[in-house]
């Protein structure tokens, strides 16, 4: 018979027992099975699902660097250009490479043509995974819908384990943002976030929550409280 | 540490009072501890804001801050490893840190103890998640009055669980040793330097795995056991703290 010593959503930390018995069953990379208890590797909420009898305990992590998931958007910085591939920066321990085929539609003569020209060091791209195994660096993409340079807004940084905060469950709580200052958001999975507002107010107001969210993001009940945040602030500089 | 070895053993002050309480003698410290007392411990995590982990922790007088970089992108390329994390540990004493000015420059002891504290890291590190990165663990000892290596391991396990780096256990370590006879727990500097003998030790409590064993000294196969048992003790008792350290972090707020 299973026995859980935290309850779902709870802080745990490295080392501390989670559950113990034979129907519990590790998720993720963050907990261990030890004969028969499972282990908490990392700082961060405990996730306790049932599947038919089985209990499945997982860690959402509270803090970490972003590792990279094939299919994930992330927002890159290209840092330098080689001769048939920029090298990004995604705000992770591995640099993004992002090869000329995933660039342009037709050949690229390297002789005649400069990668200079498509896309420059200090530019920031919408990207996405295309394949990533650890052994070597992430590839990326800007072929594909809503991916490609960025030419306008703004770029937020944040602490790529709070991802899922700003995000929210089905996306309730970015969708809150948008509507409540009218900013069009884009989050990247590895903690950038590109916004672009229709003013320097909203924009402040857009980045002062997004800083609240990142600092608060593991209590409970936020959304409503960066919606008042949002509310309080707009009345208070009348926009 | 130097002028204990100026000192001859008639200038060898007491430093354990024998007092009666309730009927029974018990050995009092010179600073008002008994033999199984640790000193006032203090942690915070945290404390610094460029880092991506650290912590402060303070053993009575002694004061180390931890700072964890990473896992990041290795640099020089040629350190990393193909299929796990390299950790890189640098113990430091600040020129300041002790009563006469230390040369700033790494001694041969403080290489020493980078090394032992990095393989006892190692040993709770998943460093098999992260390859071909490192992970710097900085530790800085800004005032020093005995156990420092202990409490720099205490700390940086701190900033490692901080940094969101993971971890099989959190590591608590403490130094016990032998003074006038006595086997005490949590040795400061003065007993250190007049000690029979010194023994850190640094434990994963809840995989119950001692990660680091230094003896300086002699001690009978009975006063190890002793000071095992009185170390084992210490170290759970810090390792409360730590959790309570870690988890205060997150209830403030809500």
């Amino acid at each position: 018979m299973a026995r859980l010593f935290f309850e779902a959503r709870s802080i745990v930390l490295p080392g501390d027992i989670i559950a113990e018995g034979d129907d519990v069953e590790p998720g993720g990379i963050f907990v261990e099975r030890h004969g028969k208890r499972i282990i908490a590797l990392i700082t961060g909420l405990v996730d306790i699902e049932e599947q038919d009898g089985k209990y499945i305990v997982s860690i959402i992590p509270l803090e970490g660097a972003y590792i990279p998931r094939p299919g994930d958007i992330v927002i890159g910085l290209v840092k330098d250009i080689g001769i048939t591939h920029w090298e990004v920066d995604i705000a992770s321990p591995y640099k993004g490479i992002l090869t000329v085929q995933e660039v342009l539609d037709k050949p690229f003569n390297p002789a005649t043509d400069s990668l200079k020209r498509y896309l420059d060091v200090g530019d920031y791209i919408v990207a996405k995974v295309l394949a990533f195994d650890r052994a070597r660096d992430p590839l990326l993409t800007i072929k594909g819908e809503g991916l490609g340079r960025i030419s306008e807004g703004s770029i937020v940084e944040i602490k790529p384990s709070r991802v899922p905060r700003v995000i929210g469950k089905k996306g309730s709580m970015v969708n809150m943002l948008m509507e409540e200052t009218g900013c069009s958001i884009l989050v990247g999975q590895n903690g950038r976030i590109w916004i672009r507002c229709p003013s320097r107010d909203l924009e402040e107001i857009l980045v002062l929550s997004l800083r609240k969210i990142e600092a608060e993001a593991h209590t409970t009940g936020l959304t409503e409280r960066v919606r008042s945040f949002i509310r309080e602030e707009r009345s208070r500089r009348g926009v | 540490m130097y002028k204990a070895m100026a000192h001859t053993s008639e200038s060898k002050p007491s430093l354990i009072r024998w007092e009666e309480r309730d009927g029974v003698k018990v050995a009092i410290r010179h600073d008002g501890r008994t033999p199984d007392q640790l000193r006032p411990i203090r942690m915070e995590v945290g404390v610094l804001s460029n880092a991506d982990g650290s912590a402060l922790v303070e053993y009575g007088g002694t004061r180390v801050i931890a700072a964890v970089y990473g896992p990041r992108e290795a640099v020089p390329r040629h350190v990393a490893l193909p299929d796990r994390a390299v950790i890189r540990c640098r113990y430091h004493m600040a020129p300041f840190s002790t009563e006469e000015r230390k040369t700033p420059a790494p001694t041969r002891r403080e290489i020493e103890l980078s090394k032992v504290i990095r393989e006892a890291l190692e040993a709770v590190v998943l460093t098999e998640l992260f390859p071909r990165t490192t992970i710097d663990v900085y530790m800085e000892v800004l005032q020093s009055d005995g156990g420092t290596r202990t409490a720099a391991l205490t700390a940086a396990s701190l900033a490692l669980a901080d940094a969101g780096i993971a971890m099989r256990d959190l590591v608590a370590a403490v130094a016990v040793g032998k003074v006038d006879g006595v086997i005490v727990l949590d040795i400061d500097e003065i007993e250190d330097n007049y000690a029979e003998a010194d023994m850190p030790v640094a434990m994963a409590p809840n995989l119950n795995r001692v990660l680091l064993l230094q003896l300086n000294g002699v001690m009978t196969h009975e006063e190890f056991t002793k000071a095992m048992e009185l170390a084992v003790k210490g170290i759970n008792t810090i390792y409360k703290l730590q959790k309570e350290a870690l988890r205060k972090k997150y209830v403030s707020v809500g």
